[in-house]
């Protein structure tokens, strides 16, 4: 194939470089007219030879251009990496193509036909996207049907909550030994209760609001927030009890694990929608909300025992004999020298099980909480504002994108930090 | 002694709260279901479903029984995970080789398919693709065909359906192929390692696997037919298609995204177990004397599918549980159909969420089992 079309070459190089940037620059032009202004200039040729006429051509352009050395940096560069066979330089256009052509109508729709001013449907005239809807909509995306003028006392849990979680890093040298307790004990308790006064009220002159009306985004938040912090202490337990050497503790882990890793999170809150009350005593009452986060909490625990006993698995045999050699009993065995090296070890990995609990969470719209997507569905199906899911669909996909796009991210670097400290 | 007590204690604490933990629930299970004048058990299996589905893949209507329901919904469940796991697992090895390539266009591409698909929640894509993708089809009466033959509608895909005549004949001939196929190979292999000569297997293999079934046609009596979906007009302004088979969009949202979404964490498998095979391995291969195709054959391919296989078997067991979200769009999978409509019905909730979770535990359980088993096989085995 390559020396087929080597043989059409001109013996002189720079003869070589002008045929072919002038035909790659040709096909591309004809690509980038044809999809920004709609004009066709290969629509002459016969039948579906047009379609096919750009790629021809940069296919040609592109073996015209390939050489091993010609003292342009551009040109090499270009060579080197988008045009080293046939086969690359194909693949090249085609992905190049299929860019240009995708461009303009994406454009069109996202930005430039959408509307965004106005209140009412009837101010979308556009061919494109309707953000107006967004724009109406937003606050009820963001906290589900919660009032609007107490949407204040969410901020402030959020920012109170995230607030404390920083606090650790300016704990004093001395106070340095409490930082373990203070983000297994002392934080959840705090956190759950800010949570649950602020935004729930009920006291210090704070109206109560039901769980029901809270929703939207906020409640992703909160669910995924507290399923955290509730699935971590228990997912330790577990992992520990996966290695213990005392055979009944042993199978119950392993049997708990392996149970729940085996049932999808789907049929978990179905479990603790229509089956968990049967199991509650007579009277008690126990709220939708907190059924779902206790279940999502002792689903999510598996798989943070797996992870963590991951950590637990990497040590070397010599720390574990280091520290019976030493007189150390079980437990001070593992809280100060076991676990205080495999935590480290295993934060990467707790920060893609929260990703995927994060990516989970939209899952209890179907036992009927509204989060993002459960106020998406209702909205949808709103008289007023019919014919708009793509708009509301694109809009949830981008904020969940770039909220799991930047924790992917950030735990690839916790990963990388700690590669190398080891 | 001391150390006796050490070790049984706990184990005992641990088994008591286990048991106590158990019999709480059964005792409160046992008092509200007295109240609420339910009895436990699973006759209601063998009693009329008496509720229709619009997707079958087996006979049936609403007079036959649960557990015939359960089967159908359970199929359906199978059919979604299996179409998934090979649209993923294609889509997923070559994203996976696209990320290794040189060409700096390619390896971007492919770097922001895994981004962009991975870090969207699966829920969000499936609605996307049956709310707002699907719905954007043209009806039924405005259809353009695809490839001719199949038409894609806002009311799903229709696509020829085959009609077989002595198709068993067919099948064991098919069969008869991959028999002699394997003893052909057995037999190779022995003729290798006896004498080093080797018979062109693959040709051979290629000839018996189009042969036999074509002699099956030509001899055995065997037909096959197309029957073509055709248009036609209800009422006035409504169209269906009739014949064929229609794969209802349900379905095709639920394949679409899960193979999409899957796709992206086969295709980092494949990439790392590509990138786990170091490049002495190659050259040494190369340095022995065999051929390109033989060193991806015998040397690069088994030690490389012995790292992507287990975390890629993981990603299938996944999906097939994914698969359950199906009842989000209401495709009638198990957890719609039996854990939603037929509770419903009943309301016999602890059996049939028991029955729903025992049904995907022992799925899981017996992927978790074959895998285990494959390790131990192609585990290195070191002195």
């Amino acid at each position: 194939m390559n020396l087929s079309l080597n043989r059409i070459k001109s013996q002189n190089q720079m003869t070589n470089i002008y045929i072919g940037s002038a035909l790659l620059i040709l096909s591309i032009l004809d690509v980038f007219l044809n999809s920004f202004f709609g004009v066709n200039v290969s629509g002459s040729l016969p039948g579906n030879l047009s379609i096919f006429f750009p790629l021809i051509l940069g296919f040609l352009g592109l073996s015209y251009l390939r050489t091993e050395y010609s003292g342009y940096k551009f040109l090499d560069s270009l060579n080197k990496n988008i045009n080293t066979s046939n086969f690359n330089a194909f693949l090249t256009l085609f992905i190049t193509f299929a860019i240009l052509k995708a461009f303009p109508p994406a454009l069109s729709w996202m930005v430039l036909d959408a509307n965004i001013s106005g209140d009412t449907k009837e101010a979308c005239t556009g061919t494109g996207a309707c953000w107006t809807y967004i724009k109406v909509w937003f606050k009820r995306f963001m906290y589900g049907m919660y009032p609007n003028e107490l949407h204040w006392r969410i901020n402030s849990a959020f920012l109170l909550v995230i607030g404390l979680g920083f606090v650790g890093y300016f704990f004093k040298e001395n106070l340095k030994k409490y930082l373990a307790l203070y983000y297994v004990v002392i934080y959840p308790i705090i956190a759950f209760l800010i949570i649950y006064y602020l935004i729930s009220g009920g006291a210090f002159g704070l109206v109560w609001v039901e769980t029901g009306a809270w929703g939207g985004l906020s409640l992703t938040f909160i669910v995924s927030f507290f399923c955290l912090i509730f699935c971590f202490p228990l997912g330790m337990i577990l992992a520990l009890g996966r290695r213990s050497n005392l055979p009944a503790i042993r199978y119950i882990s392993v049997g708990y694990i392996e149970f729940w890793r085996g049932v999808p999170l789907i049929t978990v809150l179905f479990m603790s929608s229509v089956m968990f009350p049967m199991f509650l005593p007579q009277d008690f009452f126990m709220d939708k909300l907190v059924r779902v986060i206790i279940a999502i909490t002792l689903f999510e625990a598996a798989y943070c025992a797996e992870v963590i006993r991951g950590g637990l698995q990497a040590l070397p045999r010599g720390q574990y004999d280091a520290a019976k050699s030493l007189g150390m009993g079980y437990w001070k065995m593992h809280i100060f020298v076991i676990l205080p090296q495999a935590l480290k070890l295993v934060i990467p990995g707790i920060a893609n099980t929260f990703l995927a609990l994060v990516k989970d969470t939209p899952l209890i719209f179907v036992v009927g909480l509204a989060e993002i997507a459960g106020m998406l569905a209702l909205a949808k199906t709103n008289p007023k504002w019919l014919g708009f899911a793509m708009e509301g669909y694109i809009f949830a996909a981008i904020i969940f994108w770039i909220i799991c796009y930047a924790m992917s991210k950030y735990s690839y670097n916790l990963e990388e930090k700690y590669k190398t400290e080891r | 002694m001391n150390n006796k007590i050490k070790r049984i204690l706990p184990q005992l604490l641990t088994i008591l709260f286990v048991v106590f933990v158990f019999g709480f629930f059964t005792i409160n299970a046992q008092v509200n279901m007295d109240n609420r004048g339910i009895d436990f058990g699973f006759g209601f299996l063998s009693q009329e479903a008496s509720f229709d589905m619009q997707f079958t893949l087996l006979d049936y209507d609403g007079q036959d029984s649960y557990l015939w329901a359960y089967v159908v919904a359970l199929l359906n469940t199978l059919l979604v995970s299996f179409l998934g796991i090979i649209f993923c697992t294609i889509l997923g090895v070559i994203i996976g080789v696209a990320r290794l390539s040189q060409n700096f266009l390619i390896k971007n591409s492919a770097a922001w398919y895994v981004e962009f698909f991975r870090n969207i929640p699966l829920l969000l894509q499936i609605f996307f693709w049956y709310y707002a993708a699907l719905r954007a089809l043209p009806l039924p009466e405005n259809a353009q065909p695809w490839f001719g033959v199949t038409y894609m509608t806002i009311k799903g895909y229709y696509i020829p359906s085959m009609i077989w005549e002595n198709l068993n004949v067919f099948m064991s001939c098919l069969i008869a192929a991959i028999v002699a196929i394997i003893f052909i190979r057995v037999y190779a292999k022995k003729i290798q390692e006896r004498e080093g000569k080797q018979l062109p297997v693959l040709y051979i293999s290629l000839a018996l696997i189009t042969i036999l079934p074509l002699l099956s046609f030509l001899i055995g009596g065997v037909t096959l037919n197309f029957e073509m979906p055709v248009l036609k007009q209800l009422a006035q302004t409504s169209f269906i298609f009739e014949g064929g088979i229609a794969l209802p969009p349900e379905l095709i949202a639920l394949v679409l995204a899960l193979s999409l979404y899957t796709s992206t964490f086969v295709a980092e498998c494949v990439r790392a177990g590509i990138q786990g095979i170091s490049k002495g391995q190659k050259e040494a291969a190369a340095s022995v004397g065999l051929t390109p195709n033989q060193i991806l054959k015998l040397v690069i391919m088994p030690q490389a599918l012995r790292i992507i296989i287990p975390p890629t078997t993981n990603q299938y067991l996944n999906l097939t549980k994914n698969s359950s979200l199906a009842a989000a769009i209401a495709y009638p999978d198990l957890v719609l159909v039996f854990a939603g409509t037929a509770l419903m019905q009943t309301g016999k909730a602890i059996e049939i969420v028991g029955i729903t979770m025992l049904t995907y535990l022992s799925i899981s359980l017996a992927i978790a089992a074959l895998m285990n088993w494959y390790n131990k096989r192609i585990e290195i085995k070191e002195k």
